[in-house]
């Protein structure tokens, strides 16, 4: 069986290479063959790439999306961590206030539009508090998780060297459950990047998402819509990167297995 | 062999049961036990016996259903930095170095102080050169180490070690038996040590306590009257281990 | 979970009640609905025959889009996880696809499919397909390589493999793979809705806003899009407990 055989080397690169290769042409010869007058060809998206990356409006554009995210997600955080910790920290409080938590949860950010728009009106302010409300839950369902998953050895082996409960859960279960917030973290980073996508097509006039409905509306330009959702991917992709490589530092790298 | 020293530990007709989902488990039984300061006791029985059970009760992480454990004259209410419960190495914490697991129970000394007990017992344990390396780069001997040296960093006056050289393999298991040994020759703290194997328990206690399988009692206290280093082809020290092997009703022939 | 442990979050969720009643009624211009003028809204929906229409018209949606992308995902999936060079082969592309929130996707579903129920399950397809890849890639590579290699000690053929060790081995990893992408596709449909469909509740939070500023439609909308969540949620939960009683799951 192939799964068994170890593969070389020159493979990490020849297969995805193929495999892209392939779709990409793949793509290029479905836009022949259909003569489709609309959808752009990989060509075509590389030119409206160039364009957009040379007329600066496009950095404008990510760093709005990237600042929405910036505030959003680190709102989120600064919130989730400690209403986690807290949640993680007393089963009870949890059994009491996590049901309110399900009920809210399954509520796309998306729905809370309009509500957001009342508070905060069109704008900045509302595109962060969706995003905030996207990254919340992940985090503080990591936090909990990551608190009642510290091995009872380590809690025991704080209070038999003295530490108070303030001391316990921030020199022992803070640092045991880091990993699994760290997750958390990236997780909720991905999904505020999704939101604030999709928050930018609706109820906002700058950022990534709303250049994608831009391209369109004004002039059916679909190479720029296909070269602004690949922009998305990969830009999202780069965070999550950078989000990973926190996950090697020393302090944190226990709580990590192989990787994968 | 030793003057009468003072009672250290004291366990007064101790039961511990266990109650889950409306069933009541006994696993401690009326044990009664005095252990001496700086004695080194061993616990000895079948795994699933209790005897972990009991170390818990005596460090305070448990309270018994009866009885009483005092340790110099005051009832056991919970633990206490004076009384150090080391585990299997897994207690150690990944996300500090060597230097800061030794460092961990010292936050109320001032800096020059815990450094220098931190240097000294990294020399003491034999991981220099590894002050800066995290455990998941340390062998498992060298983690039981250094949970052996975080413990002792606090200046306790009791150890309980809870089957420590279970995940080790054998061979280690023999280099480790001669450091805690070492160790404890230096500081004479009082120990318990928990143990199936009874072999580890006539190589290191002055007194090994033989518990009968649960509800555990004490079957025998067997008094190891040979002095260290202990020669473990000697007559009187193979007499006292087929002694307990006997008490356990254990065959001689595999 | 016994009766009584229902009793405190029951009261706590009364508490957060009472305090956004409160709430609404000290807003000076009045906007946001209370918990009472939304079941008001509720009620009126149910009046007029709306709230079950647009439940359904959701649930079809997600039920189309999640089953299309479970069909194609999970067995495309697991092939791409079983083979190492499949999956490296892959993974870039994956990659580069998953951050794109599938709204983004919506100029291009409207350009195929027009305005309407296709452009809405397609979305939702979109955005089920990826986890549920992911899902099922990472399910086949954690096959324990003991289990394939005892299968192979007893003389089992390829299929046999795939029937008797790799299919019960999967199975718990990919249901709860398929609870959490079903949630995500709760969450797709109804971001789709306000956008590229006439019918639906995210439509009817879209719509109950610009026709009218009927915020206890919007408030009411929002309330049913949860509960729904949440009992999809507590369905595919169930469906956990059935099938864990017959494969251990690995318990810390």
């Amino acid at each position: 069986m192939n799964s068994l055989a170890e593969p070389r080397k020159w493979e990490k690169f020849f297969w995805p290479l193929l495999a892209t290769g392939l779709l990409l042409a793949l793509w290029h010869y479905s836009v022949i063959w259909t003569a489709t007058r609309v959808f752009p060809s990989p060509r075509d998206v590389e030119k409206g790439l160039a364009e957009l990356l040379r007329h600066h409006v496009l950095w404008a554009d990510i760093r709005d999306s990237l600042r929405r995210v910036a505030f959003g997600f680190g709102a989120a955080a600064l919130l989730g961590i400690p209403v986690g910790l807290t949640l993680g920290w007393y089963p009870v409080a949890n059994q009491v206030v996590n049901p309110s938590l399900q009920i809210v949860r399954p509520i796309s950010p998306i729905a809370w539009i309009p509500v957001a728009i009342i508070f905060f009106g069109v704008g900045d302010g509302a595109s962060i508090f969706l995003i905030f409300l996207g990254a919340f839950f992940p985090i503080v369902v990591a936090c909990v998780d990551g608190v009642s998953n510290v091995p009872s050895v380590f809690r025991r082996t704080g209070r038999n060297f003295g530490l108070t409960a303030p001391q316990l859960l921030a020199r022992v279960v803070f640092p045991a459950a880091l990993p699994q917030i760290l997750v958390g973290l990236r997780i909720a980073l991905g999904i505020a990047w999704l939101v604030v996508v999709a928050a930018e097509m609706i109820a906002v006039d700058s950022g990534l998402g709303y250049l994608v409905i831009d391209s369109r509306n004004s002039g059916k330009r679909y190479d720029l819509v296909v070269a602004a959702i690949l922009l998305i991917g990969v830009i999202g992709l780069v965070l999550d990167f950078g989000i990973r490589r926190l996950e090697r530092l020393k302090p944190v790298r226990w709580g990590f297995r192989s990787e994968s | 062999m030793a003057p009468a020293l003072k009672t250290k530990l004291s366990v007064e007709n101790v039961s511990v049961t266990f109650k889950r989902d409306g069933k009541s488990t006994a696993v401690l039984e009326n044990i009664d036990l005095e252990v001496r300061e700086g004695e080194f006791v061993c616990l000895l029985g079948p795994s699933g016996c209790g005897k972990t059970t009991l170390l818990n009760a005596m460090a305070g992480f448990l309270s018994p259903t009866s009885g009483e454990i005092q340790v110099d004259g005051e009832v056991v209410r919970g633990p206490d930095p004076r009384r150090i419960f080391v585990f299997q190495e897994r207690g150690v914490f990944p996300w500090l170095t060597v230097e800061g697991n030794i460092g961990f129970g010292l936050f109320k000394l001032p800096r020059a102080e815990r450094e220098r007990r931190i240097a000294h017992y990294i020399k003491m344990v034999g991981l220099e050169g590894f002050e800066k390396a995290y455990p998941p780069e340390l062998s498992g001997g060298m983690k039981q180490r250094l949970e052996v040296a975080r413990a002792l960093a606090v200046n306790p006056d009791m150890l309980f070690l809870d089957e420590p050289f279970g995940a080790l393999d054998s061979i280690t298991r023999l280099v480790m038996r001669r450091e805690l040994l070492r160790i404890w020759e230096a500081e004479r703290k009082t120990i318990i040590f928990v143990t199936h194997d009874i072999d580890e328990a006539v190589q290191l206690a002055d007194r090994v306590v033989v518990m009968s399988a649960r509800p555990a009692t004490i079957q025998e206290i067997v008094d190891i009257d040979i002095s260290h280093p202990r020669d473990i082809s000697a007559a009187r020290y193979l007499e006292l281990r087929d002694g307990i092997f006997k008490q356990i009703g254990l065959a001689h022939h595999v | 979970m016994n009766r009584r442990a229902w009793i405190r979050p029951l009261l706590f969720i009364a508490v957060l009640l009472i305090l956004w009643e409160i709430a609404a009624r000290r807003q000076t211009a009045h906007l946001l609905p209370g918990p009472w003028e939304t079941a008001g809204g509720i009620a009126d929906l149910v009046r007029h025959g709306l709230l079950l229409k647009y439940v359904v018209a959701s649930l079809f949606r997600v039920t189309w889009g999640f089953l299309l992308a479970a069909v194609l995902a999970v067995p495309l999936g697991l092939t791409i996880g079983w083979y190492r060079r499949a999956e490296m082969a892959f993974n870039p592309i994956i990659q580069i696809l998953r951050p794109i929130s599938p709204l983004a996707w919506i100029p291009i579903a409207i350009l195929w499919f027009g305005v309407g129920d296709v452009a809405a399950i397609f979305l939702i397809f979109l955005g089920s397909f990826l986890p549920l890849l992911l899902t099922a890639i990472n399910a086949a590579r954690s096959v324990p390589a003991v289990y394939v290699n005892a299968g192979r000690n007893f003389g089992l053929g390829p299929a046999r493999l795939v029937y008797r060790v790799l299919y019960p081995a999967v199975v718990p990893q990919l249901i709860i793979g398929l609870r959490i992408t079903l949630g995500i596709a709760w969450l797709v449909v109804v971001a789709a809705e306000m956008i590229a469909v006439n019918s639906g509740l995210g439509f009817l939070i879209i719509d109950a806003r610009n026709a009218g500023n009927r915020y206890d439609l919007v408030v009411a909308g929002m309330v049913i899009i949860g509960v729904i969540g949440l009992l999809l949620d507590t369905g595919m939960r169930s469906l956990e407990k059935v099938k864990s009683f017959r494969w251990s799951y690995s318990e810390d």
